[in-house]
């Protein structure tokens, strides 16, 4: 509860509580399913999520469109922890990836 | 060139694991896996009631021994039917490997018989989980499934293996090697340097003692660190043997059920260091007023524990056996007579319990005496519940798993199961289980797995005729309006025990509880005493589920402590 009212007050001060996550995963069926697990059940806010195999197919690229500021650092040490879970690294939000699919919307 | 089918491979491997022992139930889709499985000498295979209590057996395997201990499933309800168990496991960190059935891969997705997505569904309650695609797989998933289940925060995982997968074909050159726990990371020296100083500098510092010491094998290590700097420690529920109780520094268990004195203690401590703790609600109560004077070190193995719920000021991530071996050659000895004199005196005004509560008629007083009778190298199992806050209050443990006990899940039912388990990984030594006629009920079903391995556990139910602990809270919380909490009928447990072939007493009133308990203490196998507790009975003191742990209602002092 307390996460939105501050997540509505840093909008209203025009500063972004998005951030993007690159991750680099094992490209199996489940993967999706343990990322996307772990933010429902762990109340993180994820808006956007875009993923597509790279290389010979064994890795997968994952960009995670992440609302949190207050629980940033508990949300990547999270995401770290999952087996399938290759890298992680975190840009600003505004990503090329996420403005890019905007033009679709 | 080896050649075997997927089920005498997963065998096989298990074999090479050094696994011994293994809990299930066999159904359609595990049965190439029971018939790999008949094959092995190296293996014995408990068969259980009821898919959850072979989850706890394995547990109970697990959590006596620190071993990685393994359970089969068939898929559908028995895949469903062990998901609490291994649940439990994830919230207590035990390392359980759970290989489940599935139908053949060709009928996944057709909501074939005894389908469900077992996958699906235990991701959430797994450290990491499998559904295997193809046999070759085996070979990397198997091995890995021990390592991740053993190394950093132990945890459970599970493997899913289609039918045809168990039964297809493979040939390989070379086995791969046993998982086994990797080594971790060390911790920050510099971070340590820093936690150093804080000990060092501190006036009124307290140790909490969790689990992850107990995993960690740190309880030596711990003990050396508060005797050099004369540290109060404190336990959590899944700490508790992690230091003798009765050493002059334990401060015995906190939160929710802890002494008075030991919550005050930790309202004035002015630096409070957790080690392979978690900051459960069960034990801090109302977080932001926990140790409100308090700075924070934390040290634990996994780096999300850290400052999840309360901001470490030093946050030592790695093994804690480590760190507390790299903090103690730093520390300076400090006898802390002005703050170990303040901790007695609270002790001595609010004991825990009262000379009236300690005669064996009473709970306190019963699990006193079996601690009295109980062999040194003993265990002590128990459910959940009255019983299970009581024996935590007052067992004076003296080493480290010596209590097996569902902390995060709280599960009822886990006790007999686990108490099984333990016994059949220590065949020589006593296991004492104390449970409640509420949690008993849960998994009756494995009074006969308890027969017919003819287990050395001997169950203790304290019969209060209810579900206590919520009879509890709505006389307290919801101004006494008992409802759904008191059984409408009497059971007879001793006579149903002596259905499943089991020896059994029922303590009647007036009798020699005490005698009546070393004889059975004594007596070698299974066996069950059903003993009478007043429904009244509660557990004292109790913080209010969401209050400060400075607010702590009843017991033998409440009148003596208006805080």
């Amino acid at each position: 509860m307390q996460k939105n009212v501050n997540v509505e007050m840093i909008d209203k001060e025009n500063r972004s509580a998005v951030m993007v996550l690159e991750l680099m995963v094992n490209n199996h069926p489940g993967v999706m399913s343990h990322i996307c697990g772990l933010f429902s059940r762990r109340a993180y806010n994820l808006e956007g999520i875009v993923c597509m195999p790279i290389g010979a197919g064994e890795l997968s690229r994952m960009w995670l469109q992440v609302n949190e500021e207050l629980k940033l650092e508990q949300v990547i040490k999270q995401v770290q922890k999952l087996p399938d879970v290759v890298s992680v690294a975190r840009h600003a939000a505004g990503h090329p990836v996420f403005s890019g699919l905007a033009a679709f919307m | 060139m080896y050649t075997m089918n997927g089920a005498q491979l997963i065998i096989k491997m298990l074999e090479r694991q050094g696994v011994e022992l293994i809990a299930g139930i066999p159904g359609g889709a595990n049965l190439p896996l029971y018939d790999a499985l008949f094959a092995s000498s190296a293996i014995k295979h408990i068969l259980c009631r009821h898919e959850q209590g072979a989850g706890f057996l394995a547990q109970g395997i697990s959590r006596s021994t620190g071993k990685a201990a393994v359970c089969f499933a068939t898929s559908g309800p028995g895949a469903t039917n062990i998901l609490t168990a291994i649940a439990d496991a994830y919230l207590d960190s035990i390392p359980v490997v759970c290989i489940t059935g599935q139908v053949p891969a060709s009928l996944i997705g057709t909501d074939a018989f005894q389908e469900v997505d077992t996958y699906g569904m235990s991701i959430p309650v797994t450290k990491h989980n499998n559904l295997v695609r193809s046999v070759t797989d085996l070979l990397y998933i198997i091995p890995k499934a021990f390592e991740l289940a053993l190394s950093g925060r132990p945890g459970p995982v599970l493997i899913d293996v289609p039918k045809d997968i168990q039964t297809a074909m493979i040939s390989f050159l070379k086995w791969p090697q046993p998982g086994c726990c990797l080594e971790q990371k060390p911790t920050d020296s510099s971070q340590l340097a820093m936690a150093a100083e804080m000990i060092n500098t501190a006036k009124r510092p307290i140790l909490c003692l969790g689990g992850g010491i107990i995993h960690a094998g740190a309880s030596e290590a711990a003990r050396a660190l508060i005797e050099k700097s004369s540290i109060p420690a404190t336990m959590t529920l899944m700490g508790l043997g992690a230091l003798a109780a009765d050493h002059p520094l334990s401060l015995g268990m906190l939160g929710m059920h802890a002494a008075r004195s030991t919550n005050m203690a930790l309202q004035h401590c002015d630096l409070f260091i957790a080690a392979g703790a978690r900051f459960d609600d069960r034990a801090t109560g109302k977080i932001v007023e926990f140790c409100p004077e308090a700075r924070v070190i934390h040290m634990d193995i996994d780096p999300s524990e850290l400052s999840k719920l309360k901001t470490a000021h030093i946050a030592l991530a790695g093994d804690v056996k480590e760190s507390l071996h790299a903090l103690l050659p730093t520390l300076e000895p400090n006898g802390r007579k002005i703050w170990r004199n303040y901790i007695e005196v609270l002790q001595e005004m609010y004991p825990l319990t009262s000379p009236e509560a300690v005669v064996p008629e009473k709970p306190y007083g019963l699990i006193l005496k079996i601690s009295e009778l109980l062999q040194e190298n003993g265990f002590v199992a128990t459910d959940v519940g009255k019983h299970q806050m009581w024996t935590a209050q007052v067992f004076p443990f003296t080493r480290p798993r010596q209590l097996l006990t569902s902390g995060g899940l709280g599960t009822m039912g886990f006790g007999l199961p686990a108490a099984i388990g333990a016994a059949l990984a220590f065949p020589d030594r006593q296991v004492v289980l104390f449970t409640g006629d509420g949690s008993l009920q849960m998994n009756i079903q494995e009074l006969a797995t308890a027969v017919e391995q003819q287990v050395n556990v001997k169950i203790i139910v304290m019969n209060n005729k209810s579900l206590g602990l919520v009879r509890q809270q709505q006389n307290l919380f919801y101004q006494k309006q008992y409802f759904a909490c008191d059984f409408q009928i009497d059971i007879d447990f001793a006579a149903i025990a002596k259905g499943f072939g089991m020896k059994a007493f029922n303590a009647e009133p007036g009798c020699n509880v005490a005698e009546l308990l070393s004889v059975i203490l004594t007596q070698p196998g299974p066996c069950l005493i059903n003993v009478p507790v007043g429904v009244e009975e509660e557990v004292y003191p109790m913080v209010p589920p969401g209050a400060s742990n400075s607010i702590m209602l009843g017991g033998c002092n409440a009148e003596k402590c208006k805080c």
